[in-house]
């Protein structure tokens, strides 16, 4: 699949942002400090950013209210409405504690349980697609709340955990450790199955119905050139260097916080620097691990053009 | 609304023989043609006659090799085993290929809009265009490739079933089908109600082994398609050399010739 930016960057950010919120909205932060004020302020405004550029990519943004309508029925829909409605409880959260240094846990619960339920109504967007195999499976929905819930930590703990009078930052630390760890592995599995489900049950053969004569090989495509549907669902590019592409994720992603966020632990003066590089590698691998979520991913529609063989570069 | 309907009225739809399809293209020029001045926006390209051009087609023909695979024999019980070697010569299939207006369309139920559709009355997949901000979800549910954005518009077009023609009453009683069917030279595209098992398409389907592509997908297709016809045997195998080097017939000046540059007096028929 085709990997928009514009879709990379508002499920990354919007996820960061969700996932931040969701720490401030479980009462962690002092309401009262300076600190957990701008902290609203930023997963208020990650959330925000990610939703306007998700709007980047339409062919008539002007008409993106009509998205609203129909949730009855469809993931973007619903993640649409979802991402409007949890503004309420955090707005009010951040409203709060801006203006009247104060929480409320209810309201907070709410709030962070609305949070949980936006990421997912995300991840089923691509979740639902039986068109693409390597997305359809349950990992898809969990890998979006770990890395949601992983981002949205270390940001919280290194940018503002400390000076909003939160408990151990070693503790933070450790449990920023600990989701990493989680959101990695829900990723591997996610790898694992995607690279052995391939387009799934649908082969060259049933996509033609041909496959009781023989085996089917594409000869001819319909035009010389590209169209809509090999640019947007039969991206090449990834695949020649996949395997390459996740290490660099994995180092990005996991090794370099891990040790870095060790080292913030073993070396409290530079505690802010080491955990602030963490943050950013994280930030960075989880980019990576969205843009290849997206260029790796094996279209239905690609079996119409030569299926794996249309798929590595043509050069 | 998105949501499907639990039934429709009537199931029109196409049925595509693959067995006499030529691969001619002229199915896909005469969709573009009306299509681009028919129902909703123009279907427009890009860079048309520069180095690079792409464009909107509801309709486009691909041409796949098929060979038949011998496989390796199983222990009793175990069916067959892996692929071996070819079984025959390899056949050329034109396949013509649109919007299915499928039962279960995934393209309708993902919009977020309400812009894809499915008519309760015959069954057709449209798109309001007037509602659909180009999101593009609807290609990415639909298995077939049959949605294509229209990068001018930056709307959804697809395949309409001719919905400007088939009901058109200022067109004579034979052009009320689409513009693929009423144009293809090879009678390889047939239109009809496939709810109504009299229907000569219906008919059609059920004498020839119609079939749905990627049944898996679980997206029930109207458009059936029509297999290959078996292959006449022209002697696969068998050397053609051998036949032609053989004098045995030969009679009449020819078959003097023979016998006297064979040097035989031998009558005919005695080599």
């Amino acid at each position: 699949m085709h990997p928009a930016l514009s879709v990379i960057l508002f499920t990354t950010l919007s996820g960061a942002g969700y996932g931040l919120a969701f720490v401030l909205a479980l009462g962690h932060g002092n309401p009262g400090a300076l600190s957990t004020k701008i902290a609203w302020f930023v997963a208020l405004a990650l959330i925000a950013i990610g939703l306007i550029s998700s709007t980047f990519h339409l062919g008539n943004p002007q008409r993106a209210w009509r998205a609203f309508s129909q949730w009855r029925t469809s993931w973007l829909s619903r993640e649409g409405v979802m991402a409007v409605l949890t503004f309420i409880p955090l707005t009010l959260l951040a409203a709060m504690s801006v203006f009247n240094d104060s929480f409320h846990i209810g309201l907070g619960y709410l709030g962070g349980i609305m949070c949980a339920i936006t990421v997912y109504c995300t991840a089923m967007i691509y979740g639902s697609m039986r068109t693409v195999a390597t997305w359809h499976t349950g990992w898809t929905a969990a890998s979006y709340l770990a890395f949601s819930l992983t981002t949205g930590t270390a940001i919280y703990l290194t940018a503002f955990g400390p000076a909003a009078g939160s408990d151990s930052n070693v503790i933070w630390i450790w449990l920023a450790i600990v989701f990493i760890a989680i959101a990695w592995l829900i990723k591997y599995m996610w790898v694992r199955r995607g690279q052995a489900v391939g387009f799934g049950e649908s082969t060259m053969e049933s996509a033609t119905g041909l496959g009781g004569i023989g085996k089917v090989r594409l000869l001819e495509r319909p035009h010389m050139m590209g169209n809509y549907l090999t640019n947007e669902m039969a991206f090449r590019i990834a695949r020649k260097h996949e395997s390459k592409l996740w290490r660099i994720a994995l180092v990005l992603g996991v090794i370099l916080p891990i040790a870095l966020f060790v080292l913030a632990i073993a070396l409290p003066s530079a505690n802010l620097f080491f955990s602030g590089v963490a943050t950013l590698s994280l930030l960075a691998g989880v980019f990576l691990e969205r843009w290849l979520f997206f260029a790796t991913a094996r279209h239905a529609v690609g079996l119409y053009y030569g299926g794996d063989e249309a798929l590595v570069p043509a050069e | 609304m998105t949501s499907l309907p639990t039934q429709t009225n009537k199931k029109l739809g196409l049925v595509i023989d693959l067995d006499t399809c030529v691969g001619c293209h002229a199915c896909v020029i005469n969709c573009k043609e009306w299509n681009t001045s028919g129902y909703g926006t123009a279907l427009s390209d890009q860079d048309p006659y520069g180095a690079n051009p792409v464009g909107a087609w509801l309709n486009r023909i691909h041409t796949f090799e098929v060979t038949p695979m011998a496989h390796s024999a199983k222990p009793r019980g175990q069916g067959v085993g892996e692929v071996i070697g070819t079984a025959g010569e390899a056949r050329v299939v034109h396949f013509p290929k649109s919007c299915l207006h499928c039962e279960d369309a995934p393209c309708v139920t993902v919009c977020p809009t309400g812009a894809s559709y499915k008519r309760e009355e015959d069954g057709i997949v449209l798109v309001d265009e007037d509602k659909c901000i180009g999101c593009g979800l609807c290609a990415w549910g639909c298995a077939y490739g049959a949605r294509e954005m229209d990068a001018a518009a930056g709307v959804m077009k697809k395949c309409t079933l001719c919905i400007d023609r088939i009901y058109n009453e200022e067109l004579e009683e034979i052009d009320r089908q689409p513009a693929c069917v009423r144009t293809c030279p090879a009678g390889a595209r047939h239109f009809g109600d496939l709810a109504d098992p009299n229907s000569d398409v219906s008919v059609l389907v059920k004498e020839r082994g119609g079939f749905d592509l990627m049944p898996e997908q679980g997206t029930k297709p109207v458009n059936k398609y029509l297999p290959p016809r078996a292959r006449t045997d022209l002697g696969v195998g068998r050397s053609f050399e051998a036949a032609e080097e053989s004098t045995e017939n030969a009679d009449g000046l020819l078959g003097w010739i023979d016998r006297a540059l064979s040097g035989t007096t031998r009558s005919k028929g005695a080599r």
